[in-house]
């Protein structure tokens, strides 16, 4: 852990007294004052996460789009300029690289990737690179604070000339905000309206502290990444190294409408049209248990008395007060209303598959 | 964080309160700041036997479980049935309305295995 990265706002997490973790190579604040707290204020509000742990790599050159088409399983030749897409980068073999927002430039694509896969992703791309186009890892020259509530617009408005209600949802705006030049995009992982500004580190400092000013009648909050995790898990948004990672395909993860089949050659394409012809052997699905104990990452499904998949996400759900958890199963048993039992310390606790989003 | 002069300590990050021949038993300061916020506890029922440095119930954060450790054997004789409804107690007041059980302790010498105060403070500087 000698090499963990603290990003530009850390001295500000720890001011706040945040529960500070070691992850993906960053020290990040868990949570501030409570998981539950933040979440709702996420849900009700508005509230502040920095994720300036998240990669981001750029592609430029004459052949920008053609090596994007490539490496990614969406189609960018269907953005426009100001336009983001959220996409995944696959193996030969389907198994997912990673999942990824690409963002379309006049004169660049950047490819916005997991914390954990920044290193990976970079190499996996320069790896598959073709001539005429040139990469640049940047993750390191940007701070990404994610404002997300239903009050995060009124929040950021006050500190900017550019109308927010113009940028629609997954497009962005280059300009000024707090008087910092920026990227605005109107993204985020929570479900909720949001926004994620990507500026230099150097004015981190300085744009925290004039978002918590506008957003003080708001009573903004900053939010760490546990309430990010159950904020996400309740839309079902897939956490890489969960509930995708290289040896699950993005058909059986739900993620098929990312999967463009009928654009020319992409890496991962052979394998994923065999996949779907063949058909699915299993599906990620998510499901709500009964009482008081809670699914956690790696417990057994069961239908009767087999297994029938293991449990990729779980947690107590602070907006429903349930269990709530995401996994892997048979196909046979992955309809909705199916009746199954999640093992939780030797005992077998009922849950029922449901409808995603659970919020 | 805080750890009161006056209570003993599990390494699993419990405390005990001895009086007479009981004791109040909970998690410490630090254990509930590690957890975050505690959704549920599952305690046992008035009258079951304890065994020390053995589980007696399981606490459910948010994103995490953890057991509860008893710290000394003996039988259960009380438990804190306002944490069913509000377990938040547990981080809100961890060494006050925050108890979970009392023990009625069989054999005294166990307490010398317990740490003294400085004893954990030193414990959790290291983690």
């Amino acid at each position: 852990m000698g090499n963990t990265k603290k990003t530009a706002l850390y001295e500000i997490h720890k001011k706040l007294g945040a529960k500070i973790v070691e992850f993906a190579g960053f020290y990040m604040p868990v949570f501030y004052t409570s998981i539950i707290e933040e979440h709702r204020k996420v849900r009700s509000s508005v509230g502040v996460f920095d994720v300036s742990h998240m990669g981001e790599i750029e592609i430029y050159g004459e052949k920008a789009l053609e090596f994007t088409q490539k490496i990614t399983v969406n189609d960018p030749e269907k953005l426009e300029v100001g336009q983001v897409q959220y996409s995944a980068m696959c193996y030969p073999d389907g198994g997912i690289v990673d999942d990824l927002l690409v963002y379309r430039f006049k004169d660049k694509f950047m490819l916005v990737v997991n914390a954990a896969n920044t290193d990976k992703d970079y190499q996996w791309i320069l790896d598959n690179k073709i001539d005429d186009v040139e990469i640049k890892n940047i993750s390191d020259k940007i701070t990404l604070l994610a404002i997300q509530g239903p009050k995060s617009r009124d929040t950021l408005q006050k500190l900017t000339s550019i109308n927010l209600s113009e940028i629609k949802y997954y497009w962005f705006k280059e300009g000024k905000l707090a008087d910092i030049d920026m990227i605005i995009s109107r993204t985020g992982y929570t479900g909720e309206l949001g926004f994620e500004l990507y500026i230099s580190p150097e004015n981190s400092e300085r744009l925290w502290n004039k978002i918590f000013e506008a957003g003080k009648e708001y009573d903004i909050a900053p939010v760490g990444l546990g309430a990010r995790d159950t904020l996400r898990l309740e839309k079902k948004y897939a956490l890489y190294g969960n509930d995708i990672d290289k040896t699950t395909n993005p058909l059986e993860a739900g993620l098929g409408w990312i999967v463009k089949l009928d654009k020319k050659d992409f890496i991962g394409k052979d394998a994923l049209l065999k996949i779907k012809s063949n058909g699915i052997k299993r599906k990620l699905i998510g499901f709500i248990t009964e009482g008081n104990t809670f699914p956690r990452k790696g417990y057994n499904i069961f239908k009767n008395n087999t297994i029938i998949g293991k449990v990729t996400s779980g947690t107590f759900s602070p907006s429903i007060s349930k269990g709530i958890g995401l996994g892997y199963v048979d196909i046979a048993y992955s309809k909705i209303g199916e009746k199954i039992f999640i093992e939780i310390r030797k005992q077998k606790i009922k849950a029922e598959i449901v409808k995603t989003p659970f919020v | 964080m805080e750890v009161p002069n006056d209570l003993l300590y599990t390494r699993e990050h419990e405390w005990a309160l001895v009086e007479d021949d009981t004791v109040t038993v909970g998690i410490t300061d630090y254990a509930q700041s590690e957890l975050g916020d505690v959704v549920f506890v599952e305690l046992p029922n008035v009258g079951d036997p304890t065994t020390q440095n053995e589980a007696f119930g399981t606490i459910e954060a948010v994103k995490t479980v953890a057991e509860l450790y008893a710290p000394v054997s003996g039988e259960i004789t009380d438990i804190n049935t306002k944490l069913e409804d509000q377990p938040e107690l547990i981080n809100k007041d961890p060494y006050g309305e925050g108890w979970m059980i009392k023990i009625k302790f069989s054999d005294k010498s166990e307490l010398e295995d317990l740490l003294k105060p400085e004893e954990y403070k030193n414990l959790i500087k290291k983690d």
